[in-house]
């Protein structure tokens, strides 16, 4: 039996009737024409399907549309502002982030959202003492790593991600 | 994936109810376990209750303990500045498990509840005691590298995957849940997750339709020099092959007190209980950590791509002590 569900996609609403097994990775994808999420594993390893829901990175994949009611979801189609880049997609560009670019929105979209949680100071599995707020300034290429490890490029443009993510880490004010 | 019928209730006993009174429902929090399963058709539920409109994602701050609400993310438990303060072990196992992404959707009573990664489990073509009673375990003359050495029998070698759970076993939390009738219970730690014995596919110590509700960790001063070190082929992203968690209680160089929990090689977050007693006013050198270490591995069994775990698991052991005995508190 289907769900009725409001979904809030980028500066859209839409109203939705979906079979509860519909993700929200499909639901982006097939039922709203958004295509820039990509699907990897379809199993919650490869974190190409990253999307941000309530300001916090996940994965699209492990979502049903249906759990997502009333929720807000941006994708890679909702960072720029009109024909402006988000300084992160400025960055990817900058810093040659990317081959084949299909990891490229997941591995933005997270990257945001890692340079948020670095602003707000906390911790990673590599921080060495998890009492302490750690910083943009002082962040070291193995925190960005760790941070960023939910994103996997089988490019392995990993050595330009990590420059994307210090530009912008060293660039961006704080929010 | 199987069709089910998607719901979700106000109330937590209600909710409770709705899975009591349905055959084959189950609860749906961050997805992270049941999406994953539903997807491989190893589980096929056919309600599906969503908890997390049920609101039971506070924090709760006392002088005498901490209060979790089930549906807290990983993310919200391990950054939270008092887990951090009072609990390092606790934040920092969390901080070692799966990616922020997944970290941001997996709820405290998901990770609870999470099920074994143990490929013959996740396969619904192989034969699994756990997933269909009296199937047969392919694990135990098959491809068993990341299978346990404790807590195994016969029937069943698979690993509890959890981080988290480790950190929560040496912390003696306790969960809180509400059952159809409205009635609440609490179970300690150690005694929610069971060893396989004779029935494997018997995990927890819930009722059907029972909801976790909350944890309570209680306060423990000597928390604060405590440590989870977790040994992985990987460097990230990877479950344990072998992981510890410690607490230890110094007096000088003496230790007062001491607590060892296991992950990546048992088969539900593991306790050494005989291995911290042995602490007890003993020297805290590596050496006397060594002797704790041959302690919680002796009744370890191994097969015949897991015993390498058995002299892993021990250095992990002395070496999480190590370094809690050299942190600055």
């Amino acid at each position: 039996m289907g769900v009725r569900t409001t979904l809030r996609v980028n500066d859209t609403t839409h109203e939705l009737f979906v079979d509860p097994r519909l993700t929200l990775l499909d639901a982006l994808r097939d039922t709203l024409g958004l295509t820039g999420t990509k699907k990897g594993c379809d199993q919650g390893a490869c974190g190409a399907c990253t999307v941000i829901i309530g300001g916090q990175r996940v994965l699209s994949c492990l979502t049903l549309a249906a759990a997502c009611e009333g929720q807000h979801v941006v994708t890679i189609e909702g960072l720029a502002t009109g024909d402006e880049l988000h300084p992160m997609q400025a960055a990817f560009l900058h810093c040659d982030g990317f081959q084949c670019g299909y990891c490229t929105p997941g591995q933005i979209l997270s990257a945001v959202c890692a340079v948020q949680e670095v602003h707000a100071g906390v911790p990673s599995h590599v921080t060495p003492d998890v009492r302490h707020t750690v910083n943009s300034a002082t962040l070291t290429d193995e925190e960005i790593r760790e941070r960023m490890s939910g994103n996997l490029c089988r490019c392995a443009a990993y050595p330009n991600i990590v420059a994307a993510v210090r530009q912008v880490l060293l660039n961006e004010p704080r929010s | 994936m199987k069709e089910f019928t998607f719901e979700r209730f106000a109330r937590a006993a209600d909710a409770a109810g709705a899975v009591a009174a349905r055959p084959g429902a189950m609860f749906l929090a961050g997805g992270t376990t049941l999406v994953d399963l539903m997807k491989i058709d190893v589980l096929t539920p056919d309600t599906v209750v969503d908890v997390r409109p049920l609101g039971l994602s506070g924090i709760d701050v006392w002088d005498h303990a901490i209060s979790v609400g089930a549906a807290v993310t990983n993310s919200q438990l391990a950054w939270h500045p008092v887990v951090r303060d009072r609990y390092p072990v606790l934040a920092e196992a969390i901080l070692a498990g799966a990616t922020t992404q997944i970290r941001n959707m997996a709820t405290v009573a998901g990770n609870i509840l999470q099920r074994t990664r143990c490929s013959y489990f996740r396969d619904v073509h192989a034969s699994c005691n756990r997933r269909q009673p009296g199937s047969g375990c392919d694990a135990i003359d098959g491809f068993n590298r990341g299978h346990a050495v404790l807590g195994v029998s016969e029937h069943c070698i698979a690993t509890h995957p959890s981080d988290m759970c480790v950190g929560l076993a040496v912390l003696d939390a306790v969960v809180h849940t509400v059952r159809a009738d409205g009635s609440a219970r609490s179970i300690p730690f150690g005694e929610f997750h069971h060893v396989p014995g004779d029935t494997p596919h018997v995990e927890f110590a819930l009722e059907y339709g029972e909801l976790i509700t909350h944890l309570v960790i209680p306060n423990l001063p000597a928390a604060r020099r405590s440590h989870y070190l977790k040994v992985r082929d990987r460097a990230s992203y990877e479950f344990a092959l072998a992981s510890a968690a410690v607490v230890l209680d110094l007096d000088g160089d003496t230790i007062r007190a001491a607590r060892l929990g296991l992950g990546g090689i048992a088969t539900k977050p593991w306790r050494a209980t005989e291995a911290e007693q042995s602490l007890t006013g003993r020297k805290a050198s590596d050496a006397t950590f060594r002797d704790a270490a041959e302690i919680a591995l002796a009744g370890a069994v191994a097969r015949e791509h897991n015993h390498f775990k058995i002299e892993l698991a021990k250095r992990a052991i002395v070496r999480a002590f190590a370094n809690a005995r050299e942190a600055k508190v």
